[in-house]
């Protein structure tokens, strides 16, 4: 480990010591009573925003590689689709996606009185779909492009020689392709999926409790406006640092 | 010459945000959502409705130079203690948890609070009858607070505007929504609105729906707070209020 | 297709656009959204120009300050940073003021929108030009300094135009970051254009019509800059030979 002997220089540990401070400052004159009445609640949430980033991210990625598959070699009637898809989610904030899918889609159901007795009501009703649908297709969006540039990047020769083994086509993308455009994207996928992370709160508009609703909640309730907010910024943190950790392990495996 | 431009930007970034400070203005936060018929947005983007022409009148009586500022509803409390704006008069009720935090003016009006839900359903304003249900309510409110403490079985989903959970109930995702009475009365009444009705009003709790609607200052602004109550008292004595109220509701609603 | 029009709600749309009707206040709010993105940008700039100079030239501690700003910045949803930069930002300016024995200091809802996008601008910022100014061949800088040009000449004369065309892509993405993520000031309340459409939206209960002109707006936005942007950049790389097969 040299990461140890970096971080032992003068400066560094002034600036550590610094910080110390700063956290007993804030641990002792800032208000955390709430903190145990709110902790289940928050442990919900913090569930809710990883199985929504989890999932989300995960069909997102099963999306964009159609998606980019379509733009880089598709024909004129499959790229120019995929590609105005792309530029639709990434020209537009997902905060007025999220709204447009849900109260939009919602404003429509009074009209089709047929719907709420139908088998999809109950998931209907509920605003998680919604939100998983909507980050999914941002996803897949903002990573469409990307595979895009993969599978461009992936060479030429290596497509010829499995061509001239007389591989079928869908192996050929199972065995050869696809594998080598997913390598050469995984440094770009942790921030992706980073940057993905950073959309979850965005669903605590549409009634989604995940971890930003609760740290909403805390403040409705008690008042307390900085405590939640710095707590809930160390939790981003601290999953975006796993996120990392997760692809570099990824990327040397 | 790149540098210089920028340099610019930086200067007129900074002198925006320092700003001068104002001379006697008082910011009137109200939250920034239609709230009808209190206050909502004309396609002339004019705030108008019942809480505005009461708190033009207020500042009128009590000589205040207001401005009125929206607000998100759910920092419009932050909003006021970091100075954002300088009171709220945004149908804010008077209660014992948010004394704790500001001060209020006397009320300026009054409404129970109700639950409504679509027509064709069987609910009644009381817990049991409410339990396995979904209730939307607005964050912040009394409402959410009502909700927490009573409706123990009940599944709360929570709104950042009523405006939301209004459109929600239209559209069935929710069973029902518990509000203020006279908003309720506006929204049961328009278009979207008609597939509810007012299915009665909630068991009184003083201590969590408070004593009336108030305009709420920072602690220890008590120029303001009383400046605002003469206001209010003037406007009730010299029957503007009621002149007012008359223009939007049938009945008295102070 | 009327049909479909009639199906999604569209069918009083035309009028309930019209610049006299919701759709001027739509405009007003695109024309804030610019607004503050614009103010942003341009702080974000700022930020990051003295950004990577600390990290690339600073000493030890400003360097290890700036890698916390940018880390942090990065790691954190912007909303939260939004929220806390709103508050934080307003209640640190009065009690300076205050501090100072000056009164109570007004912000304005543009003046903080830039305030907090550009602080969040600047983080990304930062990099990207840090980036752009190591691309720049180091003997271009070295010459300067052997002329004797003092630092912010050479800044100004070398630097600058140098890394120009290697920033350019990078601060085109800021760019249209900036655009969308003033939508994100809706949630304080600030009057930008998601507000408005969504004031729009639930004042006429058409949510459709108003989701979608907004949608169209921002889009619009995105394509014109695009446009721009690659006038810049051909700007940017004007007298130098193209990049294909070159060294970056």
């Amino acid at each position: 480990m040299t990461g140890l002997k970096e971080l032992m220089q003068p400066h560094r540990i002034a600036m550590m010591l610094v910080f110390a401070a700063l956290v007993i400052w804030c641990a002792v004159s800032l208000r955390w009573d709430w903190i145990p009445q709110y902790a289940p609640l928050a442990l919900e949430g913090l569930w809710a925003t990883i199985w929504i980033l989890a999932v989300s991210t995960f069909l997102g990625f099963l999306l964009a590689v159609p998606l980019g598959l379509a733009q880089a070699v598709g024909p004129w009637y499959l790229s120019i689709p995929a590609r105005t898809f792309c530029t639709i989610i990434r020209g537009t904030p997902l905060l007025l996606q999220i709204w447009l899918l849900y109260y939009g889609l919602g404003s429509l159901f009074p009209q089709f009185p047929w719907i709420r007795s139908s088998e999809l009501w109950p998931y209907l009703r509920q605003a998680w779909p919604y939100a998983v649908l909507a980050l999914t297709l941002s996803y897949a969006g903002y990573e469409g492009e990307v595979m895009r540039g993969a599978f461009s990047g992936v060479a030429k020769g290596q497509l010829e020689a499995a061509k001239s083994f007389g591989m079928p086509r869908f192996t050929m993308f199972r065995r050869i392709w696809l594998p080598q455009a997913v390598r050469n994207v995984l440094p770009t996928l942790g921030g992706e999926t980073i940057l993905q992370l950073k959309a979850t709160p965005l669903v605590a508009t549409i009634t989604v409790v995940e971890i930003y609703a609760v740290s909403s909640r805390v403040r409705a309730d008690t008042f307390i406006v900085y405590e939640p907010l710095l707590l809930l910024a160390l939790v981003y943190m601290a999953i975006a640092g796993v996120i990392a950790l997760v692809f570099r392990r990824l990327e040397r495996g | 010459m790149k540098l210089r431009a920028l340099l610019a930007a930086a200067t007129a970034a900074a002198a925006l945000s320092a700003g001068a400070a104002a001379a006697e203005q008082v910011k009137i936060g109200i939250a920034a959502e239609p709230y009808p018929p209190f206050a909502s947005l004309d396609s002339a983007g004019n705030w108008v409705g019942w809480e505005v022409e009461v708190i033009n009148a207020v500042c009128a009586a009590a000589e205040l130079d207001c401005v009125i500022t929206p607000v998100a509803w759910d920092g419009i409390i932050p909003s006021l203690t970091g100075q954002q704006i300088d009171a709220i008069m945004a149908s804010m009720s008077i209660t014992e948890e948010r004394l704790k935090t500001i001060d209020f003016s006397d009320p300026y009006y009054n409404t129970p609070a109700v639950i409504v839900a679509d027509k064709s359903m069987d609910i009644e304003a009381t817990p049991e009858s409410l339990a396995g249900k979904i209730v939307g309510i607005q964050a912040s409110t009394i409402h959410q607070a009502y909700a927490q403490e009573y409706f123990k079985d009940t599944e709360l989903k929570v709104y950042q505007t009523q405006d939301e959970a209004n459109q929600d109930l239209f559209a069935g995702r929710i069973d029902a929504t518990q509000a203020d009475s006279i908003a309720m009365a506006d929204f049961v009444n328009s278009d979207t609105g008609g597939c509810c009705e007012i299915k009665g009003a909630v068991a009184d709790d003083p201590a969590i729906l408070g004593r009336g609607v108030g305009a709420g200052v920072r602690k220890g602004d008590d120029a303001l707070r009383e400046a605002l109550n003469k206001g209010i008292a003037a406007i009730l004595a010299d029957g503007t209020h009621e002149k007012i109220t008359a223009k939007y509701f049938t009945t008295s609603i102070y | 297709m009327t049909g479909l029009f009639e199906f999604l709600g569209l069918g009083a749309s035309a009028e309930l656009l019209s610049l006299s009707g919701w759709g001027g206040n739509l405009l007003r709010g695109l024309a804030n959204s610019l607004q503050i993105a614009f103010g942003a940008f341009g702080l974000g700039l700022v930020i990051g120009l003295f950004g990577a100079y600390g990290k690339l030239y600073g000493g030890k501690v400003t360097r290890d300050l700036l890698a916390i700003y940018t880390t942090v910045i990065r790691a954190v949803p912007e909303l939260v940073l939004i929220l806390i930069l709103y508050y934080v930002g307003s209640d640190i300016i009065n009690k300076v003021s205050e501090g100072l024995g000056g009164g109570r200091v007004e912000i304005n809802g543009v003046a903080a929108g830039i305030w907090v996008l550009g602080v969040v601008q600047g983080a990304y910022a930062t990099e990207v030009l840090r980036g752009a100014i190591n691309a720049v061949p180091a003997g271009q800088i070295e010459a300067a300094k052997s002329y004797g040009m003092p630092g912010l000449m050479i800044m100004r004369r070398v630097t600058i135009p140098a890394m120009m065309s290697f920033a350019v892509p990078g601060l085109a993405n800021l760019w249209l970051i900036a655009t969308k993520d003033t939508a994100l000031l809706a949630v304080v309340g600030f009057n930008e254009l998601t507000l408005e459409t969504r004031q729009a939206a639930s004042s006429t209960r058409a949510y459709f019509t108003f989701f979608l002109a907004a949608g169209f707006l921002y889009l619009m936005v995105t394509l014109c800059s695009g446009a721009v942007f690659a006038r810049v950049e051909k700007w940017a790389r004007r007298g130098q030979p193209s990049l294909k097969g070159g060294t970056s």
